[in-house]
């Protein structure tokens, strides 16, 4: 009996019905492709960056240019679509300004955590043993601060400002992004292939580079992407605190916590600069959201 | 159970002590010289001397740290630099004010949010399902400070039905819970503050009760006849651990993370207290509320744990 498969002679492999055989960041991106819910919220996304990164073209007026007769106006007085605010400046204008700071402050302390707490992770699962405890122990003591405490006394402590606050953000966020680093790279850590490619003679950072990563970095993005919606509101929380940029630079926290003394002259025109924090924090954790379903991790 | 409950409190010790070293490095973090974050602003010479010695800010941070250790815990938080009191008797005041405001927040929030959750749980997939779906996902985008702007503006501004801001009309100290109008001016920030956690817990019982529901025992408990009603008890059980867990955390953001909505609604609490020894630069006030609300959460952790392994062995064993 042979143990050659041969095919017969009349098969054509043409013929088959063609079944696609998609990679993994193919069938991702053909996921996202067809969740239109995700697709709409990442395009309402790119419309806020896209307002904050040309702030100065799409602005209808100057942010700071104030008016005294023009305080508090309604919706739509004079060409301000949302009125205007406390020192008449034109509100629109200042909240598409504000979403520079704001992004930016939402989204730098989550890429500063993910590379620091993601490489202390990785390095702690794969190392194990008293490294592995040295970082963990440590992460533990900063996990026992609730996250909007420990951002406050961080950047409190340091006098606030912009680059104090993504400071402070950054040490919140990196332990959270330690642990899951860790316990995805200890997962994969003992498994067979690795066992192989150590038997075969790869080197540490060998391994690490080319079997390890591959594992690890998907759950790291996608709990990345889920703290950007988190960081918004807790940058922008420090900012109503006074803690994050000085006034007359525009920014959402802060123009939410001067508008406030006005909320009985004109209260709904207050409430617009936390209706762009809420709008851009609901897009970014739908998004993630999305993209989680997408690459298929679970948490 | 004697030996887990020890294991855990003694593995909370380390935690602690963790704790105690960040808050106090904070001085250290402050711009300028440690030494002028703790006095007044007026010393004398003589003064000065005094604090440094007594502090041992002339002496190793490493000693340092001890003396403070030692002040710490014989309740000696220094003096706070705009009141010129003690730390200790501020914080322990607005940590009881805030306490007021989270048991009543908490019992609302927990159980509204595991109700949803169950439900939604137990039936996967149908318009209640997305409707909690939809309500976790609004719970933690919201800027909750921001919610609280909006109720003031609602219920205060336009429809003059609820105070604005404030414990009380005569102020916290001639408060009372069982005084009808001083409890009006709970109800915008208790409410505030309880739609954090509805979001997070409903979104974790949900997944919890869903993930029970799919498990062998189920199946058997269905096997051999037992009604729906008595599954689900059963399921409720065992996704009860989970629950209490994020339980746990949440009361301690609400003990810690108040500081937003007490601002909103200057209500004296811990958080107030923060905000306003951040606008005064008053380090010895932050260092203390900081500490105390820390271990607040270290402590509320402890009895999570504990909690749950009296409910499921399995983890007493782990």
């Amino acid at each position: 009996m042979s143990h050659t498969a041969t095919a017969p002679a009349d098969f054509d492999a043409a013929a088959l019905p063609q079944t696609k055989v998609r990679g993994y960041w193919q069938s991702v991106g053909y996921r996202l492709r067809h969740d239109p819910v995700t697709l709409v919220f990442a395009l309402i996304i790119l419309a806020i960056v896209l307002a904050a990164v040309f702030a100065p073209w799409i602005a209808p007026f100057d942010p700071y240019k104030e008016s005294v007769i023009g305080r508090l106006k309604p919706f739509g007085w004079r060409n301000h679509i949302l009125g205007t605010d406390e020192l008449g400046r034109d509100l629109l204008s200042r909240i598409i300004h504000g979403g520079r700071i704001s992004l930016l402050m939402g989204l730098v302390p989550v890429l500063i955590a993910t590379l620091v707490g993601g490489t202390l992770g990785i390095i702690a699962g794969f190392a194990g043993g008293r490294v592995n405890t040295a970082i963990m122990r440590t992460t533990d003591v900063f996990y026992a601060f609730p996250s909007v405490l420990l951002a406050v006394a961080i950047s409190g402590a340091m006098g606030g400002g912009v680059a104090n606050g993504m400071i402070a953000l950054s040490m919140v966020f990196t332990p959270a992004l330690c642990r899951i680093g860790e316990t995805a790279t200890s997962q994969v850590r003992n498994l067979d292939f690795i066992e192989a490619a150590r038997a075969s003679g790869a080197g540490r950072f060998a391994i690490v580079r080319y079997h390890v990563l591959g594992n690890v970095l998907g759950p790291i993005f996608i709990y990345a992407s889920s703290l950007i919606s988190v960081s918004i509101l807790l940058a922008s929380g420090l900012s109503f605190l006074g803690l994050g940029v000085k006034p007359p630079e525009p920014d959402w926290g802060l123009m939410l916590s001067t508008l406030r003394q006005s909320i009985y002259v004109n209260p709904w025109i207050c409430a617009m600069p936390g209706a762009a924090i809420f709008i851009t924090s609901i897009c970014f954790n739908l998004v993630s959201d999305g993209i989680r379903a997408a690459m298929d991790v679970r948490m | 159970m004697w030996v887990t409950l020890l294991r855990r409190i003694l593995y909370a010790v380390p935690i602690a002590f963790g704790v105690s070293v960040v808050c106090f490095s904070l001085v250290y973090l402050a711009p300028g010289d440690p030494l002028q974050t703790v006095l007044p602003a007026d010393a004398t010479a003589d003064m000065i001397e005094l604090i440094k010695h007594e502090y041992g800010f002339d002496r190793p941070i490493p000693v340092q740290f001890g003396l403070w250790l030692w002040h710490v815990l014989q309740g000696d938080f220094g003096v706070s630099i705009s009141t010129r009191r003690p730390v200790i008797g501020e914080v322990m005041g607005s940590l009881h004010n805030t306490l007021v405001l989270v048991s009543f927040a908490v019992p609302i929030a927990f159980s509204i949010g595991y109700t949803l959750g169950a439900i939604a749980g137990c039936v996967p997939g149908g318009w209640l399902d997305r409707t909690v779906t939809g309500i976790a996902v609004m719970g933690v985008s919201l800027p909750n400070y921001w919610l609280g702007i909006v109720l003031v503006i609602v219920f205060a501004v336009e429809f003059m039905v609820l105070p604005a801001t404030g414990m009380g009309p005569q102020g916290s100290a001639a408060f009372s819970i069982f005084s009808l109008n001083d409890l009006r001016y709970m109800v915008l920030p208790v409410f505030t503050l309880s739609m954090i956690p509805i979001g997070i817990i409903a979104r974790t019982t949900r997944a919890a009760v869903a993930e029970v529901r799919g498990l062998d025992f189920v199946t058997t408990l269905r096997a051999k006849g037992l009604g729906e009603a008595a599954v689900i008890r059963h399921v409720l059980k065992n996704a009860m651990p989970q629950v209490l867990a994020v339980m746990g955390l949440q009361f301690g953001y609400l003990m810690g993370g108040s500081i937003l909505i007490e601002t909103v609604f200057t209500w004296p609490g811990s958080g107030f207290l923060l905000a306003k020894a951040i606008i005064n630069r008053d380090i010895p006030v932050l260092q203390g509320a900081i500490l105390l609300l820390s271990l607040v959460f270290v402590a509320t952790n402890l009895v999570v744990d504990l909690l749950q392994s009296t409910i499921d062995p399995r983890i007493r064993r782990a």
